[in-house]
């Protein structure tokens, strides 16, 4: 990848990041209820309200409200949450941790399962195995997370028992009830990346496993396991790295579900509490930092793919 | 239209997913003919039940008929999901081919803000937007129709791409006809095929997507029969009643899968060269 490329794409994300900044801040500006009415509620007194859309400046333009917040958040000062009253950016930095973690389980889970599916319906192609993975892939991707993550509870905890039905319990506190906290939410997030990875594992290798070079391995007399795994399933993978990052747009959106339902702390259940509440620069920062997360997983994705392939060139 | 229909039977996807669609179809039409039971008419002393000869599939919490909550409910649930598709679709389609045809630093400039757009999770766009226009059934559907359009946008647009280097388009350019005329007339009929397939993918997407709004209480309002509703209802009783859970479940399962299989079928049914 060239320097100049990564210039490039590294001002990409920047245009991204500001496009998204004033599709949000537009759309929170339209709401009906401004900020000082939000705060006082319905009922305050005309002066009262003055005061407040005094203190946080909501008498300027909008176009001036809109570069005073830019130039906080340049700064890493995303305001100050209407429904705490505390600073916005710790609490959406620490949520967005507890998000990436489980983002992270899920992603190791969902390759441990999807790379075998993949190679074994790749290698069994058109027999019983393959039609299996192909139906499986099907209901996974048709299944709304908030009716996996209900059915895994009905199952799991209600029925069998076994496991915690909703909560968050830190790492540091009690290492073993937090694992447990985890397994329902990462198995729900896991299940439609499954469903797409397998499937790509699957076309990818299907096609790798028919071209020369496999072959030739073949006819060298090669063991079939050897050239399986290590000339098609290397070459194979490599198109996988992009599905996954652009698994992670779905992942941020059923992270926003899967956090709701099992009462997770992190940045989805915080969007959702100020969406609820209306609470602007939590809406606002939430939205950017989930924008920002996407881009920089794509940009990664890009580079980690041309490191793998050097016959990749960007330009 | 009688030998693409052929074609697509002949695939398993196709004919599966003919048949899955056919039968919600069916529901949705004359679904509120077939319930046995009125969908609003509680009875207290039958609440929580399982399946059985008098109520098919059971029971809720008020003691309303599952089964007819479903059949009338398929029309809150799919009808928004198509429509709500096919708007993402006009817009999509209209916006791409005109960046397409537009080419230049006009296609590079709008490309590159439909791509900043789809950095937001369609759920949390179509989260915003309903909570810009208020919570209910129409402004769901606006919402996922919005989420939906940049995504649309990019596959018209590479397709139209295609399109563009074509003669005919060149010959209308010659010709000295105005730019509306070459998108909608010369451009826009060539890029559909690809777009239905991908129109029919997207209602599985949206069915989900339009009841996790439901499921969040941002969409369909109690107590409409909505699926992703239900399923939202029934997470409360699920020691009680769990056939209140699956039911749902498995009717959204169910016209997703449908429609999945019958956009893979129409892409397989639509491309004879693959």
């Amino acid at each position: 990848m060239s320097p100049a490329y990564a210039l490039k794409r590294c001002g990409l994300i920047v245009y991204t990041l500001l496009v998204v900044s004033l599709i949000v801040f537009g759309i929170t500006q339209i709401l009906p209820a401004d900020a000082a009415t939000m705060l006082l509620g319905e009922n305050a007194t005309a002066e009262a309200l003055a005061a407040v859309r005094d203190r946080l400046g909501l008498d300027a333009s909008v176009w001036e409200q809109y570069l005073r917040w830019l130039g906080g958040v340049v700064q890493g000062d995303f305001g100050t949450s209407l429904r705490t009253g505390l600073p916005v950016a710790p609490v959406m930095i620490e949520a967005l941790g507890r998000s990436l973690t489980l983002a992270l389980f899920s992603i190791i889970l969902m390759l441990a399962i999807a790379v075998p599916l993949g190679i074994v319906a790749a290698v069994r192609r058109g027999r019983a195995a393959d039609m299996i993975v192909s139906v499986l892939s099907y209901v996974g991707v048709s299944l709304p997370e908030f009716v996996t993550a209900t059915v895994f509870v009905l199952v799991l905890a209600d029925w069998l028992q076994l496991l915690p039905a909703s909560g968050y319990v830190p790492l540091t506190q009690d290492p073993i009830r937090s694992l447990q906290h985890w397994v329902l939410p990462v198995l729900t997030v896991s299940v439609i990346m499954v469903a797409h990875v397998s499937r790509m594992v699957r076309s990818e290798l299907v096609d790798v496993l028919h071209s020369d070079y496999i072959r030739a391995a073949r006819l060298k007399g090669m063991p079939p396991r050897t050239v399986l795994l290590r000339h098609g399933l290397r070459n194979a993978l490599l198109p996988t790295i992009t599905i996954v990052a652009l698994d992670v747009g779905y992942l941020l959106g059923g992270v926003i579900v899967v956090e709701e339902i099992f009462a997770i702390p992190g940045i989805g259940r915080q969007l959702i509490v100020a969406i609820q509440a209306r609470d602007l620069p939590a809406i606002q920062a939430g939205a950017l930092i989930m924008a920002a997360t996407y881009s920089i997983a794509n940009f990664a994705a890009d580079l980690a793919y041309a490191w793998l392939d050097k016959r990749i060139q960007y330009d | 239209m009688t030998d693409l229909l052929r074609r697509l039977v002949r695939t398993p996807q196709g004919a599966a997913g003919l048949v899955l669609v056919g039968v919600v179809l069916l529901a949705v039409i004359v679904g509120p003919l077939l319930a046995p039971y009125d969908p609003e008419a509680m009875a207290p002393l039958l609440r929580y039940k399982g399946p059985g000869m008098t109520h098919l599939l059971g029971t809720d919490q008020y003691g309303r008929d599952i089964l007819s909550r479903l059949l009338v409910g398929a029309r809150a649930t799919v009808v928004m999901a198509v429509l709500a598709t096919l708007l993402g679709t006009l817009f999509g389609a209209l916006l791409g081919t005109a960046s397409a045809f537009l080419g230049g630093r006009a296609d590079e400039a709008i490309m590159r803000t439909v791509d900043a757009i789809m950095s937001i999770p369609s759920l949390l766009f179509a989260l915003l937007i309903v909570n810009l226009l208020g919570k209910s059934e129409v402004n769901a559907l606006l919402a996922i129709g919005i989420a939906f359009t940049p995504g649309m946008a990019r596959i018209a647009r590479s397709v139209a791409l295609a399109v563009r280097k074509q003669d005919y388009v060149n010959a209308a350019i010659a010709r000295g006809e105005g730019s509306l005329h070459i998108v909608l007339r010369e451009m826009l009929p060539n890029v559909v095929a690809p777009i239905v397939v991908e129109t029919t993918i997207r209602v599985a997407f949206a069915v989900m997507l339009f009841a996790t709004l439901s499921f969040l209480g941002l969409g369909t309002q109690p107590p409409a029969p909505e699926w992703g509703l239900m399923v939202a209802e029934a997470r409360k009783y699920l020691n009680l009643s769990p056939w209140m859970l699956i039911w749902p479940s498995l009717a959204i399962a169910m016209v997703a899968i449908g429609f999945n299989l019958l956009g893979d079928g129409l892409r397989d049914a639509l491309n004879p060269r693959t």
